[in-house]
């Protein structure tokens, strides 16, 4: 998987592909405490390139999300697939985290 | 020294087939038929009503073991034997994690050695939870993986094992799990025998039996487990419910992984419910308060109500909770600024009562002994009682909001896969598992080593621990209601959890002969021939069941524990009661590996309620001779019957005293080291 960082002021957008799988997990948990850390507490996570996730990538983002807020931040994602959207629906995650369409309606008010 | 080799008892115990199957079947029908008919002949006609305090007591003991009978026999109804694995999945990764917390850091490492030669490709950690340089040093010397928690747990509940999986979870990435204790030394083969289960993608845990390589044959603190590892296991299999005993098992990362965001997003859920009919209430107060002498703050609060009760609707739509709260507190805050222009000293007043009052403390904390955010009530209906003023009431329903935020800031990591919610994680994560429809299977084979307790006091706390556990996981979740289980799923968590209510039905069954010995007091109202007839088909296709079920296994100490260790299972349920329904410490503790130095002088202090009894027992049995021989009261059939049961109870008990004694042979090297014969 491939994680791609770009920063605008305090929001960061991580734009993700390939497959966020227990492999990949730990790298993007890295990658948004990084943000964090570089003064980007609000940060969209982008799937729209990602073709498969399984839990282990889901727990990340509620990692990541975990220590955005902390940091008084947010953690969005947007761009889910289809079976990014199922595994969502799966774990009920959807009820915590609402997959926005795309980067722009993501931060939306940031 | 003899020692009985793994090979031999796993052979003694598969030889079973279906002609065994039905014959089993057969002979359970009849054991419960003739239970039956024996109790309801005691209910109906037999009770001596004039005697109740002890006759009821008797036969509600006798009751209790029908209803056990039942269990065991629903248990092995659909007993599974399953032959040779099938191959690994095609690319499975594996990690193997070995747990430790103070054990010898070279018994560790015979652990870790053995991990690293297992032939199956796999990455190897010891989780280190005692967190020892000297623990570190050999791991990497050895060329392990070391993980210990990192500075994120600081000041949150540590949850022991669970906490320490959980930790390296987030650290590993192996598609299956091995699990093994410090002392749990795995053979070579033991990934490729387990992982060709999981073939099946809603197989999430195979678990193989425990076997202590450092046991005698007479095994006098009933260290094995053959019934357990054996028919019983195989019996919960057939239900698929076959249990996870936190060692020697296999997991599926993924099962565990969203098991553990499931568990999150509904903790998540119903917190934050919690939180916002708490402030409903709050603000109710609030408002009818200053209705008439605050108009404008009054509004502004009834603004706030309204947004409460937006947000548990749209809860109930299945909106996403952290919009949902994220809206609650923009509402509380653009409120709060309306009323920050009134009354000034009354808004200090109150800040400063918030300040001391509501700064840590505002209705959530977590159980210090699970980790679960918990409403602490009383402090929830102290704030729905309190005269707030308007800003005080809003400063208040902010603060609780923000403590049931979407990140459960209370715990170190905001996913648990594993459950916390019992000092027996296996066990309860395994529910969950089966509740969420994973299958599990439980693998006949011997594919690792480990060490039993060695003493007396270790292993009363041992047998202590698991049975705590399992009643918390009884009365925290009861697998009579939860959601998702299978009938057959809650039958066979139901049974583990029934058979450890045994100690009171042990103390009714130990008394009633020593009162009628000594005072006479008849508890049924014949000992005659009706009785034996009642009792002895019932008492003799009983034994036949357990011959016959754990033919060529050894299940004689088993027996003699689940009675000899009655004020442990009493105990057990008592700290747990206390503990789920009162919030009482449980007091957790750590199974030793090693015994401690010294010698050891006999632990009167530990077996006193046995060693009473029994003195007790013999006693009675005395006096009611005498009382035969002088002419009184008591006649020879009763006498005799009850005789031949004290005899039969001394003789069960009497393996606690052989406990007591046993002391462990020298092992060759130092202490704590694994003997020779668990290596190979």
């Amino acid at each position: 998987m491939d994680i791609v960082s770009t920063g605008r002021g305090r929001m960061a957008v991580l734009s993700a592909s390939g497959r966020l799988n227990m492999v990949a997990a730990p790298q993007l948990k890295k990658a948004v405490d990084e943000a964090v850390a570089g003064g980007h507490p609000r940060i969209v996570v982008d799937l729209s390139a990602v073709d498969f996730i399984d839990s282990s990538g889901l727990g990340a983002l509620i990692g990541g999300l975990k220590s955005a807020r902390q940091a008084s931040g947010d953690l969005r994602i947007s761009g889910a697939g289809e079976q990014v959207r199922t595994v969502l629906g799966l774990t009920n995650l959807d009820r915590i985290l609402k997959p926005y369409a795309d980067i722009e309606e993501a931060s939306h008010g940031w | 020294m003899d020692r009985v080799s793994p090979r031999a008892q796993l052979e003694a115990q598969t030889t079973e087939g279906i002609g065994k199957l039905i014959g089993l079947r057969v002979v359970a029908v009849l054991t419960l038929a003739a239970g039956t008919w024996y109790v309801t002949w005691r209910w109906v006609w037999s009770v001596n009503w004039h005697n109740w305090w002890i006759a009821v007591p008797l036969v509600v003991a006798e009751t209790y073991s029908l209803v056990d009978g039942y269990l065991f026999a629903i248990t092995i109804w659909r007993m599974k034997r399953r032959g040779d694995p099938p191959p690994p999945p095609e690319d499975a990764t594996a990690d193997v994690l070995i747990t430790t917390y103070n054990e010898p850091v070279d018994l560790v490492m015979t652990t870790a050695r053995a991990a690293l030669a297992i032939d199956f490709p796999h990455q190897t950690y010891i989780l280190d939870d005692g967190n020892r340089p000297e623990m570190r040093a050999a791991a990497e010397a050895a060329g392990v993986g070391y993980l210990t928690r990192g500075r994120e747990w600081e000041g949150h509940a540590r949850h022991a094992k669970a906490g320490n999986l959980n930790n390296a979870l987030f650290q590993t990435y192996g598609e299956f799990i091995l699990i093994l204790d410090a002392d749990q030394i795995p053979k070579r083969q033991i990934l490729d025998r387990t992982l060709g289960w999981f073939r099946d993608p809603d197989m999430a845990l195979v678990q193989t039996p425990q076997w202590f390589s450092n046991v005698t044959d007479s095994d006098p603190l009933g260290s094995q487990a053959p019934l357990f590892y054996g028919p019983i296991q195989q019996g919960k299999d057939g239900w698929n419910a076959a249990f996870f005993c936190g060692s020697n098992a296999v997991i599926r990362r993924e099962a565990l992984m969203r098991l553990g965001i499931q568990e999150y997003v509904a903790e998540v859920d119903a917190a934050v419910r919690t939180a916002l009919r708490t402030s409903g209430r709050i603000l109710d107060r609030a408002r009818r308060q200053i209705r008439k002498v605050d108009p404008s703050a009054a509004s502004a609060v009834a603004d706030v109500r309204r947004g409460v009760e937006t947000a548990l609707r749209r809860l109930d739509a299945g909106e996403p909770v952290a919009d949902v709260t994220y809206d609650v507190q923009e509402t509380v805050r653009a409120a709060s600024r309306e009323v920050v222009s009134d009354d000034l000293a009354g808004i200090r007043r109150d800040l400063a009562d918030i300040g001391v009052d509501l700064a840590e403390d505002v209705g959530f904390e977590t159980d210090p002994e699970t980790g679960i955010p918990l409403a602490q009530d009383e402090i929830l209906d102290e704030l729905t009682t309190r005269d707030f003023s308007p800003l005080g009431a809003l400063e208040a329903v902010g603060r609780i909001m923000r403590s049931v935020d979407v990140t459960r800031g209370e715990e170190a990591q905001p996913v648990m896969p594993m459950a916390t919610v019992s000092v027996t994680e296996d066990m309860a994560t395994c529910m969950r598992l089966h509740a969420a429809g994973w299958k599990s299977a439980f693998y006949h084979e011997i594919l690792a080593t480990g060490l039993a307790p060695e003493d007396l006091g270790t292993m009363l706390k041992q047998r202590l621990r698991w049975a705590q556990g399992t009643l918390q996981v009884l009365l925290k979740e009861s697998p009579l209601t939860k959601k998702g289980l299978k009938s057959g799923q809650r039958l066979m968590y139901f049974a583990t959890m029934w058979s450890y209510l045994a100690g009171f039905a042990a103390l009714a069954f130990l008394l009633a002969p020593v009162f009628y010995l000594l005072f006479d007091a008849l508890p049924v109202h014949a000992w005659g021939l009706t009785f034996l007839t009642f009792f002895t088909p019932y008492f003799l296709l009983n034994q036949l069941l357990f011959f016959i079920v754990g033919y060529g296994v050894k299940t004689w100490r088993g027996h003699q524990y689940s009675l000899a260790l009655f004020p442990i299972w009493i105990k057990a349920c008592v700290t747990a009661a206390a503990n789920v329904w009162f919030g009482r410490d449980l007091g957790f503790i750590v199974t030793p590996k090693v015994r401690e130095g010294g010698r050891q002088r006999f632990p009167f202090r530990l077996i006193w309620p046995q060693l009473t009894i029994m003195v007790v027992l013999v006693a009675s049995v005395i006096v009611g001779v005498v009382k035969l021989w002088t002419g009184s009261a008591l006649t020879v059939i009763g006498v005799g019957v009850n005789t031949a049961w004290v005899a039969y109870d001394v003789v069960v008990l009497s393996v606690i005293i052989e406990a007591a004694l046993y002391r462990p042979p020298e092992p060759d090297q130092q202490a704590g080291t694994v003997p020779q014969e668990a290596r190979t």
